[in-house]
């Protein structure tokens, strides 16, 4: 229907970041793509409750491109919209690291001129956690799609204790161990066990009194920097990260802690 | 079959040989020992079941009974035997009577073991023909209703509560779904009992429990009805109560169980002394009512490269083979595990991947293969994911795989959404009816990419296998041979479960089970 429209579009074609909108062929169009299941047979009343639904949502024009049920009473549809609202782009603050980037060779230059000794980091995957992905992604030699991991690296001691390991189990081995920093991993969470889970080894640090001494950093597929800062963590890493991003984090926060005992 | 890789005859044959001797070593050290987990297994078969005031399971009040009283190793067969003949009461009773204080088997004389096990033969026979009646059924249903062809589509559940389970689980019969599997909630493989009742909460998952079985179990016979097809139920008889939850699978009829001590000690740091013990029996028990075993080797290749460590997951397909064996499961019902995890950015990966299903294929014939889909490599693009489980598609039917754990395009970011499990078993049925035959087409060419890939990792896994059998298992485990993982022998979790047999010792359960008729 209107892909054979000749009538001119009202929005405007220039890019103000004080009202952004998603973006399809065109600038300020606002298509948007969607898949979603209603719990309704399939049927005219299916496409015209999902169309009501984007509407709801604030989009123009709903179009449901395609819908079928799955299973008696339940239908899935993928729908196209244009969203009616817009975003002031220039106002957005995020919290983030600010470590610049660095490779492996530069981090280990940095820590034999500035920290000059090796930095003791544990890992672990903690809780009900069973999945390592991360942590090894992060941790283990080879690292993950050719970004060597902090095994690797000439001046760091990293320490992986693997899945399912106890905050108790964590906290002991970082005692023991002095480390410098502490790396907690989650992967798989349900019901947001992950947030708990990462608020009791902030609890139990500070229980030991050396919160304070060790850098405390969060990783995990629903980690972001904002999250783990909220939960008393030093920084957070989300999907995407590497070791030189979580490594140049703490040589910097290290050589700032070491300054400023 | 003829050989599409050209593989050597000679050189299966020789890591067949070093299998063979790594497992007898292995079988030697379980055969002189228990664990408190294959007693409350037995304990079960006896008939004991339910909870006691505090939810405390009655096998493992038993079992902990005889522990106390340093019983374990006489085995709970014989000592609940001797306590039936001398006071006249059922197991189930005798349990009770144990859990209030009124019983006490320490103080109890003991009989000469062949007249208590002569004793509690006609029950040992009611419940070993219970679960022969179960395989029986399987045959019936699967003869009447028919079943779908390899690869089984393979989906998994997993909402935590086994009444919504059973709705999403219908739903994916509906859309063509072969086995559904239960996933356990996390860390129940670390739990030393099984919970019991139907179950509404679960974390990741849904509490294994024998209530919960037959919950799913009726759900899957009746959309099994209504689809036409026989509906395998799997279920996770792995961690620290393999044992019992291949009892209680027998008991329910599952079809499929997870059935892997190197998973546990690898991947849930259970010690493997206690695992492995377990694992026999609980084998020996999946051997004899029919169920296809998945092993997991393809976890290998979540933590290590599947290019680089290939030939460790081959290494383990070959041990596994043989400790199944003996454990008198037939290849039929061997579904050895591998996955596909190459890295999407190496070039010619697909070849390689294509490489290594075929070799598996060609050197475990008839084994029904599980096959698991990318993991390590689904980035939360969901559309590259779709992608991707397309390929894993494509070798899986091109190279005959049996199980095929379908992918899901949202893989890394949350348990599947209904439409999620539509889309993968949609994109499945897809590619397997449109290139149905094309692994009888193609032939691949001599001493290329793929040929000299296979035969290149056939050649490493026997090198490693010669190794292993000169080091023995649990050495090479504590080396972190496979999956890159250090497991030291008497580190872990369980080991305080494991016990040597006494004299008297005996579990007729397995006696009869390896023994009998198996067909």
């Amino acid at each position: 229907m209107s892909g054979y429209s000749l009538e001119k579009n009202a929005h405007s074609r220039e890019l103000d970041l004080t009202k952004v909108k998603p973006y399809g062929d065109t600038m300020n169009d606002g298509k948007v793509q969607l898949s979603f299941t209603l719990p309704v047979p399939a049927g005219p009343e299916a496409d015209a409750a999902a169309k009501l639904l984007l509407k709801k949502m604030g989009f123009k024009e709903p179009q449901i491109v395609f819908s079928k049920e799955m299973t008696t009473g339940f239908t899935f549809f993928v729908a196209y919209g244009e969203s009616v609202h817009a975003i002031d782009y220039s106002s957005i603050k995020v919290q983030k690291i600010t470590a610049e980037k660095m490779t492996m060779e530069e981090i280990d230059a940095f820590i034999d001129e500035r920290i000059r000794r090796k930095i003791v980091i544990v890992g672990a995957s903690t809780g009900t956690d069973a999945h390592t992905v991360g942590i090894d992604a992060i941790m283990n030699m080879k690292g993950f799609a050719g970004h060597y991991g902090l095994e690797r690296y000439r001046n760091f001691e990293a320490y992986n204790m693997g899945s399912q390991v106890q905050n108790e189990e964590l906290v002991a081995k970082a005692i023991e161990l002095k480390a410098d920093a502490i790396l907690a991993s989650q992967t798989v969470t349900a019901k947001n066990v992950h947030v708990k889970n990462l608020a009791n080894l902030v609890e139990l640090l500070e229980a030991e009194g050396i919160r304070k001494n060790i850098i405390l950093v969060a990783g995990g597929a629903r980690i972001t920097h904002e999250l783990a800062k909220e939960l008393g963590y030093d920084a957070g890493f989300g999907p995407g990260s590497f070791a030189e991003d979580v490594a140049a984090f703490i040589v910097h926060q290290l050589e700032s802690m070491l300054a400023n005992p | 079959m003829e050989s599409k890789l050209n593989l050597d005859p000679a050189l299966i044959e020789e890591a067949r040989g070093y299998a063979l001797s790594i497992s007898r070593d292995v079988q030697g050290f379980v055969d002189k020992r228990t664990t408190v987990s294959v007693e409350r297994a037995v304990c079960r078969f006896l008939g004991i079941d339910g909870v006691n005031p505090y939810d405390v399971p009655l096998p493992n009040v038993v079992v902990e009974h005889l522990a106390a009283k340093h019983l374990l190793g006489e085995g709970a067969a014989y000592c609940l035997g001797n306590a039936m003949m001398k006071t006249g009461l059922t197991p189930q009773k005798i349990a009770q009577e144990i859990d209030g204080g009124r019983l006490d088997l320490g103080s109890l004389s003991y009989g000469e073991a062949s007249e208590v096990f002569r004793f509690i033969d006609p029950l040992v026979e009611e419940s070993v023909g219970l679960v022969a009646r179960n395989r029986e059924k399987r045959r019936e249903l699967i003869q009447r209703l028919g079943e779908g062809p390899q690869p089984y589509l393979y989906v998994i559940v997993a909402t935590g509560n086994i009444y919504e389970d059973v709705v999403q689980a219908r739903a994916a019969v509906r859309q063509g779904a072969d086995i559904v599997a239960v996933i356990r909630s996390t860390g129940q493989s670390l739990l030393d009992y099984v919970p019991y009742g139907a179950t509404t909460e679960g974390f990741g998952g849904t509490y294994a429990t024998q209530e919960n079985f037959r919950i799913m179990r009726a759900a899957l016979d009746e959309a099994g009805e209504e689809a036409g097809r026989y509906i395998r139920l799997c279920n996770y008889c792995s961690g620290l109560c393999m044992p019992e939850i291949a009892a209680m699978g027998a008991i329910e009829r599952l079809d499929v169980m997870l059935n892997d001590a190197l998973y546990g000690i690898l991947f849930r740091d259970i010690n493997m002394q206690r695992t492995l013990i377990d694992q026999f029996f609980s084998r020996v028990i999946n051997g004899f009512t029919g169920v296809i075993i998945n092993t997991g080797e393809d976890n290998y290749l979540t933590t290590a490269d599947a290019f680089e460590e290939a030939h460790t997951v081959l290494a383990s397909q070959f041990i596994n083979e043989r400790l199944a064996l003996i454990a008198g499961i037939p290849e039929e019902q061997m579904g050895l595990g591998h996955a596909f995890e190459m890295d999407p950015s190496i070039e010619n990966g697909f070849l390689y991947e294509l490489a290594q299903a075929q070799m598996s294929r060609e050197i475990f014939p008839r084994a029904p293969l599980k096959y698991m889909p990318p993991t390590k490599f689904m980035t939360g693009n969901i559309f590259r994911g779709h992608v991707q489980d397309t390929l894993f598609n494509v070798i899986s039917i091109w190279t005959k795989q049996g199980i095929q754990l379908l992918g899901m395009l949202t893989e890394a970011i949350h348990t599947p959404f209904m439409s999620d499990r539509y889309l993968s078993i949609e994109n499945a049925s897809y590619v397997f009816n449109n290139m149905r035959d094309l692994g009888d087409e193609i032939q691949f060419k001599r001493d290329g990419k793929i040929q000299k890939r296979a035969n290149q990792v056939l050649r490493e896994a026997v090198g490693l296998l010669k190794k292993i059998e000169d080091d023995g298992l649990f050495n090479t485990l504590e080396a972190g041979t496979f999956a890159g993982v250090k497991r030291p022998i008497d580190g872990g979790k369980g080991l305080s479960g494991v016990v040597e047999k006494g004299e008297n010792y005996g579990n007729p359960f397995l006696e009869k089970m390896l023994g009998g008729a198996r067909t």
